[in-house]
């Protein structure tokens, strides 16, 4: 199959790559540029396992080509954590024990990153209507919902808006 | 003091590689020269192989080799076997690719490797398969039934074995004498386990040594060593490696050995070279062993006051194409001997018939039997509670086995050790305030609002298992656990284990008990897991087990350790041993605290052995191999209340509450988020999940699109507590409590649905409880009224 060129940021690096232009997203980060925080959890798209960030908007990765992603900024989840310091929204997955066998973890920490971006206060049902698109198999989302709560006070109190992005 | 750390909410050490993306599962994985292998499935039941041609894949570049049935057992590679046999039980062979017919959907035909997965999935697609497709069966009921397509030739009734369990005769006499008897045609739904990490299997082959390492999602990767080398592959054992790493979910579903681990060794080394393959989502769908689907006939028998006399129970157990690992234990042992459930019921009877079907396999899903269980009998309480007009909590209350009936021998089989169950019910009704709850409910249902109160007391038996038990009821495996402490010269303690963690925080909760037994600091501790290559012989992680079971083991080597330590120190404070105490993380002479080791200075000493005793051999470490014995029986009660919208059938969750008794906690962080996630899964049997397959066998809801798993808005926060009566027979006095949440839940929210559905004198429907079922019901029902 012909090749494409493309170059995309991921994490604060550029990329010069040639891919398929069937290769997904998600399969570009992960077998490429070897970036395999980014999960690929099923085949229809819903579960949410590879969301990442792309121009500071969270996408299922697995729902875009890696050719549509020339030009653009990616931040997967090797990338939230600033100089060593974990995001708030990180923080509150490890303090509120947000998981259980870490597998939907990245996507999901990338999806709430996103929602608190967008509604820096959200309610309990706003919140599990946001992580709608992500599927959790082991902590029946209650500790999620703690660790979106924790981020979201600790963020207002550091005067945090938009974050890694 | 020293600083103690059971029962301490301590933040997991395993979460810092999982929160940036650091995490290491078996997809993840990149070797040398690696390739992939994609497989051809059937899309077909019950289908005749013809031919295979493999000419036009094998004609793609890059395409290095199409494998099929009929090479591997010419290549001398084995049925799988299952790991656990009734008397009479057939067992027909399980190969890794079916040489002769597909069974299920999905059933593995060939196998396509090359140099990229994409690749070895596009020529898996030009792999010409000539198909004779074949009359099939999916119902456990219709594969019973004269006639019908039998699913392996030698067995033309399908029956892969029958089994019960309990007093036929009394129990029938206790059914003619009663003063009432309830009963109800239940459908335990089949489900798909869906940890969230596919399956993934990577085999490397080291040619100049004839070595295996296979990296694989499992539970239990001795199991797989064993099956693997000794039934199946003909691999000298200590020639295999087999390797778990970050493994994510599990749920049973990555007990089993399964096709694909034994694909991915020929193929390695038929090729020299690694080769590695991960399941689609949908792959899974066909391929997981799936979990419950049982026909069951439940029957109560009560007297006038609400005493349960008896039960009696007819299922039909579907067991798949095959046989997976612990399929034959399921719906048996772990099913029919846990029909007392907490009450004193005298007289019990099961009677259990499992077909083979062209469906995939079944065997255990969390709870595993106990769900199955546990879901007939609370709705068997419920109804019986509403023939009598009794309140069902008060039947419950009636029928509770005392504190002081323990040890208690139930009538199938079963002592139970330790309990206190009305204790767990009380302190679950004081948080849902029940009476109050009531009154609400009558006052809504005059506006036409319908709440239910579903509620269930339950136990459960785990911590697998009592090894000469379970042998003698059919295991071909032991179910002892092992441990391996050992001290290195710096006092820090590598700790190995037979069983697991893919999830359940042992890296955190296994050193806090360490830490205390040694008295060192909790970070000294490091757990190691899941590597046949590093640790001692084990099991692995199910049955709720790791806990009771694989903690026990290492709670008892680190004791020898202690033992050890106080004879070092005994010769280096020229003291007699046993005037040496261990307090405040120091070994000291009894009543002479200044006269005292650390615990660095005995590991020390042991490793440098200059000055030490000549009677001891030098070194600190401790091998221990625990057996229980018996299982350990967790309960509690557990609450849902639910309302159900009549105009569109849509069953909403408003409060879960949850007491659990599993002994004393080691961290409750990680204990309670056991408890929420077994409840979302038992609730998804509820209201959302079921594995479909239409009669000609196809499969309906082969994948996420067309399958429903509980979502954040189908759950609430739960509110829990628990009640802490220890388990009597082992050093911590802990039970298990993985299982717990989805072993009540299920029939929590079950009988909750059924009590807000009650003034449209709907009696019982089959979960789940979706929103086209329940309307239906409703109108259903209202139209019968108005028709009247």
């Amino acid at each position: 199959m012909e090749k494409v060129k493309i170059s995309v940021t991921v994490n604060g690096q550029t990329h010069h790559s040639e891919v398929e232009p069937r290769l997904l997203l998600v399969h570009y980060l992960r077998e490429h540029l070897g970036l395999t925080g980014t999960h690929v959890g099923c085949d229809t798209s819903q579960c949410g396992a590879c969301t990442v960030h792309v121009d500071g908007q969270a996408v299922k990765s697995c729902t875009m080509f890696a050719v549509q992603a020339d030009g653009c900024q990616i931040t997967t989840i090797e990338g939230l954590a600033a100089d060593g310091k974990l995001h708030p929204v990180q923080e509150g997955f490890w303090e509120m024990h947000g998981l259980q066998c870490g597998f939907c973890t990245p996507g999901m920490i990338m999806a709430v990153v996103d929602l608190l971006n967008q509604n820096p206060n959200p309610s309990e049902a706003e919140i599990r209507h946001a992580l709608e698109g992500n599927l959790c198999r082991c902590t029946g989302y209650h500790n999620i919902i703690k660790a979106v709560q924790y981020a979201a006070q600790k963020m207002a109190k550091a005067g945090m808006t938009a974050a890694a992005d | 003091m020293a600083e103690k750390f059971f029962g301490k909410a301590m933040k997991r050490v395993e979460d810092p590689r999982f929160i940036t993306g650091s995490g290491n599962y078996t997809d993840d994985m990149v070797l040398p020269g690696m390739v992939h292998v994609a497989m051809v499935r059937s899309p077909y039941a019950h289908a005749r192989i013809k031919k295979i041609d493999p000419s036009k894949a094998l004609a793609m570049p890059g395409v290095l080799a199409v494998i099929t049935g009929q090479e591997m057992i010419e290549a001398g590679i084995k049925s799988i076997p299952t790991g656990w046999l009734h008397p009479g039980i057939k067992t027909p062979p399980h190969y890794a690719i079916t040489p002769d017919k597909a069974r299920h959907v999905g059933d593995i035909v060939a196998a396509v490797v090359a140099e990229t997965r994409q690749l070895a999935e596009d020529a898996a697609q030009m792999v010409e398969v000539e198909y004779e497709p074949l009359p099939a069966v999916a119902l456990g009921s219709d594969a019973l039934k004269p006639g019908a397509p039998a699913v392996h030739d030698d067995i033309p009734d399908n029956i892969c074995f029958t089994w019960s369990i309990g007093d036929k005769a009394a129990t029938d006499a206790a059914f003619e004498k009663a003063y009432k008897t309830v009963r109800l045609n239940l459908r335990n739904n089949r489900l798909v386990p869906n940890a969230m990490e596919p399956r993934s299997s990577l085999a490397q082959y080291h040619h100049a040594s004839g070595e295996f390492t296979l990296y694989t999602t499992s539970q239990n990767p001795h199991i797989h060593r064993l099956i693997i080398a000794a039934f199946v592959m003909g691999i000298p054992e200590h020639k295999l490696r087999v390797i778990a790493p970050d493994v994510g979910g599990g749920f049973g579903s990555k007990i089993y050995q399964y096709p694909e681990e034994i694909i991915v060794l020929y193929a390695s080394k038929k090729l020299n070279r690694p080769v590695k393959w991960t399941a689609r989502r949908s792959e899974s769908f066909a391929m997981d062993s799936h979990g419950r689907d049982h026909e069951t006939v439940a029957e109560m028998a009560v007297d006038k006051d609400g005493k349960i006399l008896a039960v009696r129970v007819e299922t039909i157990a579907n067991m798949g194409a095959y046989l997976t690992t612990f399929a034959p234990a399921v719906p048996t042992y772990l099913y029919g001997c846990l029909l007392a459930g907490p009450y004193t019921t005298p007289h019990i009877y099961c009677h259990v018939t499992a077909p083979f079907t062209h469906t995939t396999p079944v065997d255990a899903y969390r709870g595993a039997g106990r769900p199955e269980a546990t879901y007939l009998l609370e709705r068997l309480v419920d109804v019986a509670a509403q023939e009598l007009g009794m309140d069902p909590v008060e039947l419950r209350r009636r029928n509770l086995i005392p504190p002081e009936a323990f040890p208690y021998q139930t009538p199938v089989a079963l002592v139970y050790d330790s309990g206190n169950y009305e204790a767990a019910l009380n302190r679950a009704l004081e948080m849902v305030d029940y009476a109050a709850l009531r009154k609400q409910q009558e006052e809504w249902r005059k506006q036409g609002r319908y709440m239910g109160i579903g509620v269930v007391t339950y136990i459960e038996a785990c911590g697998l298992a009592p090894s000469a038990l379970v042998g003698s009821l059919g295991a071909q495996a032991g179910q002892w656990e092992s441990a391996l402490v050992r001290v290195m010269p710096t006092g820090k303690v590598e700790v190995f284990t037979g069983t697991h963690s893919h999830g359940q925080g042992h890296e955190t909760a296994f050193a806090q008990v360490v830490a205390d037994e040694l008295q060192i600091p909790v970070e000294d501790v490091v757990l190691v897991h899941g590597d046949t290559g590093r640790m001692p012989y084990g099991w692995g992680s199910y049955g709720s087990r790791s806990a009771p079971t694989g903690l026990s083991a290492i709670v008892l080597a680190a004791r020898k350790i202690v033992d050890k330590a106080k004879r070092i120190a005994a010769h280096l404070l020229e003291a007699a041993p046993e005037d040496i105490v261990h307090e405040d993380g120091k070994f000291m002479v009894r009543g002479v605290p200044e006269k005292a080791k650390t615990f660095f200075d005995i590991a020390l000493q042991a490793h440098l052995a200059h000055n030490y005793p000549a009677d001891l051999e030098p070194g600190l470490e401790a091998t221990h191999f625990y057996d229980p014995k018996n299982f350990v029986y967790p309960f509690g009660t557990h609450i849902a209340v639910v309302e159900v919208d009549p105009d569109t059938g849509k069953v909403k969750l408003l409060r879960y509450l949850s007491v659990d008794d599993c002994g004393p906690v080691i961290n409750p962080l990680i204990a309670e988020g056991q408890v929420h996630g077994g409840i979302a899964q038992g609730l998804g049997q509820a209201l959302l999940e079921e594995a479909v397959y239409d009669k000609e066998g196809q499969f309906l809801s082969a994948n996420l699109l067309e399958y429903a798993l509980p979502r954040a808005d189908d759950m609430v926060q739960i509110e829990h507590d628990h009640t802490v009566t220890p388990c009597p027979h082992n050093p911590l006095g802990v039970k298990g409590i993985g299982e717990a949440g989805t072993i009540a839940s299920t029939a929590a929210v079950a009988n909750a649905v059924m009590d807000a559905l009650r003034p449209f004198g709907i009696k019982h429907l089959d979960m789940p409880y979706t929103p086209e079922k329940v309307w239906r019901a409703i109108h259903g029902s209202r139209l019968a009224q108005a028709a009247d």
